[in-house]
């Protein structure tokens, strides 16, 4: 139990929350307890395992452990409770937080609605999550790569992806990186160290796993891998195998579940039963944990900051768990009312809301002014409308770059049915749509 | 799955098997490549050589999987631990999927990685990261991101008494998916030169090896750095009346049969090794087919959708006026990889060379 003590105690020490500490600890001297009543050293001599012999039969309930407690550093009125969690960030650092929170929300509201004009053909919107996204980014550097799955827009808009290059790529027009390949939202950019999204679920986990641990063997390294996913996506096996690989070879990756308490209509209580995904961690993979508000963008911002540390210091991985809810639907596939009352989605959609907390803060603070927000909100609206009148009459890439990129090299049949396909389409010109096609 | 324990015992029946019964008990005679002069070895050392050379000549390159650390329980990986570090050559937990999905990671940094799945037979447990990630790397992204710098290592094909799961040929499953290049050695100098050759390609790479080859068959192997090329077919024996085409040991049974009928029956036989499964050489085969106008198409896997089937279909399509005779698939029969049944379930000389008389009388 040593190893669960440890990252506890180092848990303990990003959050400095003396209190919470006491109740796990006490948790665990719960569950030991039958253990403590026996003669000490008697330890069993297993290679599997190293733990001391009871002789009482005893069923280890997982109501013997106290919940991993969620790190919060400021309430929902956007007060700070202790002080000394306070990451003093200067009032420009919160203003881009809270900027970029916004930009996110602004574009994803557009973005969503032009798909219901069916202007694009998918959308998947950020609501609720905006705090997870910029906080966590915020803590790291330009150098860390990341891995996601496809609900962390608000990371690429904190390194500076640009709304035009957003857009492209939901219209996969010429300009779009991806060469309009991808299903829109599926986004990537090797200058901003973000891998590019593809749509199964947690195949990105091991590869940030081999990822971090390539990067490990680098002399001097100093960076480190984040791993986006979601609880449902936790319950695939290369998530299992991410958290497992990563403990066993010493991996700098910060395996980070966005726990939104849906996967779709699935809500959290149908897709496991421990104490969810950060329960998993110390007992279950000897990895340590963090727990925190996903909502509350200076608790994620401290616990990345101490994560990041830490896989670094230690070329160990992490696991961090941050609590939101999902505000908007799964997809515009999906309507989220058909699985949950549109009751309790409104109060995650205001007093829970992490841009909403981050605004009382800033109001505290006198760094808020309505106005400017009002401004801001009205310039990106305008600078997202005109990029999608922009971006959807540019041109789609050439319809030859279809056979590019397969391998490294166009082999000679793909060289064939490139040809094949020129000969049928300069006999069937009408029948293709290639005036929206560069030439 | 499985334990390396049962990995380790099952080796040591393979051993103790090779030594008393190769001769009697397989159903193939090998042929060695003659390449010059080099060193005496087998499959595994020179499998052994060629990780020794990759992992000299890249520092970035890593070596992992299931069991490799003290050797693999095929003895491959054997020394490489001690000669190159546990940082660099080291055990996996016991997972397909993450392995592959760690080698793909690794691969994106632009790090070198050489996997193992123990055997073919459990690579399905990695197929997602392969078939959804690997092979689309490249091209989803646009070309940002890739993993060319990954080659997999995967022992295969019928050993005696391998059965369901130590027994299978799936690289037919693989040649369906762009993006990957899959080949399969027929001996050591091929095998070294193929996955030498795979360790340096820009594409994931999948090199099947015939475990039953990895003592069996010797060769005199150049001890420096060479590969071979990727892509391009061997052709092993000219002939005029029959092409005969396979890979990995099947290449031994059609070279076999192909003495026999012209000793017994007067009829030249070209046998060709097509070594690469995808992208495939499909010059040498049709140039072939259009001379001998019959091919014969042998492999180990079931019928239905093997890779002989899109041989087949090309042929016809691309040497369709050349051609005397169908174009005839000896295979393994449409039924899981039998235990005791093994002799009646391989397409073994007897079958091949009655798909001869028969394509020849046709």
């Amino acid at each position: 139990m040593s190893f669960l003590r440890k990252s506890m105690h180092w848990m303990g020490a990003v959050a400095r929350q003396r209190q919470h500490l006491k109740v796990i600890r006490g948790a665990i001297s719960t569950a030991a307890r039958d253990y403590s009543s026996e003669p000490p050293n008697d330890f069993g001599n297993f290679p599997g395992a190293k733990a001391p012999f009871v002789s009482k039969l005893n069923l280890i309930h997982p109501e013997d452990y106290a919940p991993i407690p969620i790190y919060r550093v400021m309430d929902q009125d956007g007060f700070i409770a202790d002080e000394s969690q306070d990451p003093q960030l200067s009032r420009e650092v919160v203003e881009k937080m809270f900027r970029d929170m916004l930009l996110l929300n602004t574009m994803d509201k557009i973005l969503y609605e032009s798909q219901r004009q069916g202007r694009i053909s998918f959308y998947m919107t950020n609501f609720g999550e905006e705090a997870s996204h910029i906080g966590s980014a915020a803590a790291l550097e330009m150098r860390d790569l990341i891995y996601g799955q496809y609900r962390e827009a608000g990371v690429l808009v904190w390194r500076g992806f640009r709304i035009d290059q957003f857009i492209d790529q939901c219209y996969g027009n010429v300009d779009d990186l991806g060469r309009g390949k991808q299903m829109p939202v599926h986004y990537g950019s090797r200058e901003l160290n973000f891998v590019t999204i593809s749509s199964p679920l947690s195949t990105q986990m091991p590869q940030a796993v081999g990822a971090a641990y390539a990067m490990k063997m680098k002399p001097d390294n100093d960076a480190c891998v984040v791993c986006y996913f979601g609880e449902g996506a936790a319950s695939e096996g290369d998530a299992h195998a991410a958290f497992n690989f990563a403990a066993t070879l010493g991996c700098p990756v910060i395996l980070f579940c966005r726990n939104n308490g849906f996967a779709i209509s699935t809500p959290s209580n149908e897709q496991y039963r421990g104490d969810g995904i950060a329960g998993r961690g110390p007992m279950g993979y000897g990895i340590a944990t963090i727990r925190v508000d996903g909502t509350d963008v200076f608790a994620v911002y401290n616990a990345m900051k101490a994560a990041r540390e830490y896989v670094l210091k230690e070329n160990k991985p992490v696991v961090f768990e941050a609590l939101a809810y999902r505000v908007g639907h799964h997809s515009t596939s999906d309507d989220s009312t058909a699985y949950r009352s549109a009751e309790e989605i409104e109060v995650w959609n205001s007093v829970e809301h992490p841009i909403s907390k981050l605004k009382r803060y800033m109001v505290h603070k006198g760094w808020f002014d309505e106005t400017e927000e009002t401004e801001f909100i009205k310039d990106i609206r305008k600078q997202v409308l005109k990029q999608i009148a922009v971006s959807e009459k540019k041109l789609k890439p050439n319809w030859r770059e279809m056979f590019e990129d397969v391998y490294d090299e166009i082999p000679e049949h793909l060289v064939e049915q490139r040809e094949e396909l020129e000969r049928h389409i300069g006999a069937h010109k009408d029948c293709y749509p290639l005036k929206n096609f560069e030439k | 799955m499985k334990v390396a324990q049962v990995a380790h015992s099952w080796l040591s029946i393979l051993r103790s098997n090779m030594r008393s019964h190769s001769i009697t008990r397989s159903h193939f005679t090998y042929y060695p490549t003659s390449l010059g002069t080099g060193k005496k070895m087998n499959m595994v050392n020179a499998i052994n050589n060629a990780m020794d050379l990759a992992l000299s000549d890249d520092k970035s390159a890593l070596l992992f999987g299931e069991d490799v650390g003290f050797g693999g329980v095929f003895r491959c990986s054997v020394n490489l631990r001690d000669k190159y570090g546990k940082e660099r050559v080291f055990n996996s937990p016991l997972c397909e999927q993450g392995i592959a999905g760690f080698a793909i990671g690794v691969a994106n940094i632009g790090a070198t990685a050489i996997a193992e799945i123990q055997f073919a037979d459990y690579i399905f447990p990695s197929f997602d990261q392969i078939i959804n990630e690997a092979a689309k790397y490249r091209y989803r992204s646009g070309g940002l991101f890739d993993c060319g710098s990954l080659t997999f290592r995967v022992p295969c094909g019928a050993v005696g008494h391998g059965a369901l799961y130590h027994s299978q040929s799936p690289e037919a499953y693989f040649a369906h998916t762009p993006g990957l290049r899959v080949v399969v050695p027929r001996g050591p100098i091929k095998a070294k030169g193929l996955l030498l050759a795979c360790i340096r390609d820009r594409n994931p790479c999948i090199v099947f090896e015939p475990k039953t080859l990895y003592r069996a068959a010797v060769e005199e192997v150049p001890m420096e750095y060479y590969t071979s090329e990727l892509g391009k077919a061997d052709i092993l024996r000219h002939g005029k009346d029959v092409t005969l085409v396979g890979w990995g040991t099947q290449v031994h049974v059609l070279l076999e049969v192909a003495e026999q009928a012209k000793m017994n029956l007067n009829i030249d036989c070209e046998v060709i090794d097509l070594v690469s499964i995808l992208p495939w050489d499909t010059n040498a085969i049709f140039t072939s087919a259009k001379k001998t106008g019959r091919v014969i198409i042998a492999h180990e896997a079931p019928l239905t959708q093997g890779f002989g089937s899109e041989l087949a279909s090309q042929i016809q399509e691309k040497c369709f006026l050349h051609l005397e005779a169908p174009v005839k698939r000896v295979t393994g029969w449409d039924t899981p990889f039998p235990h005791v049944f093994e002799p009646f379930y391989l397409p073994d000389k007897h079958r091949c060379l009655s798909a001869i008389k028969e394509i020849v009388m046709y």
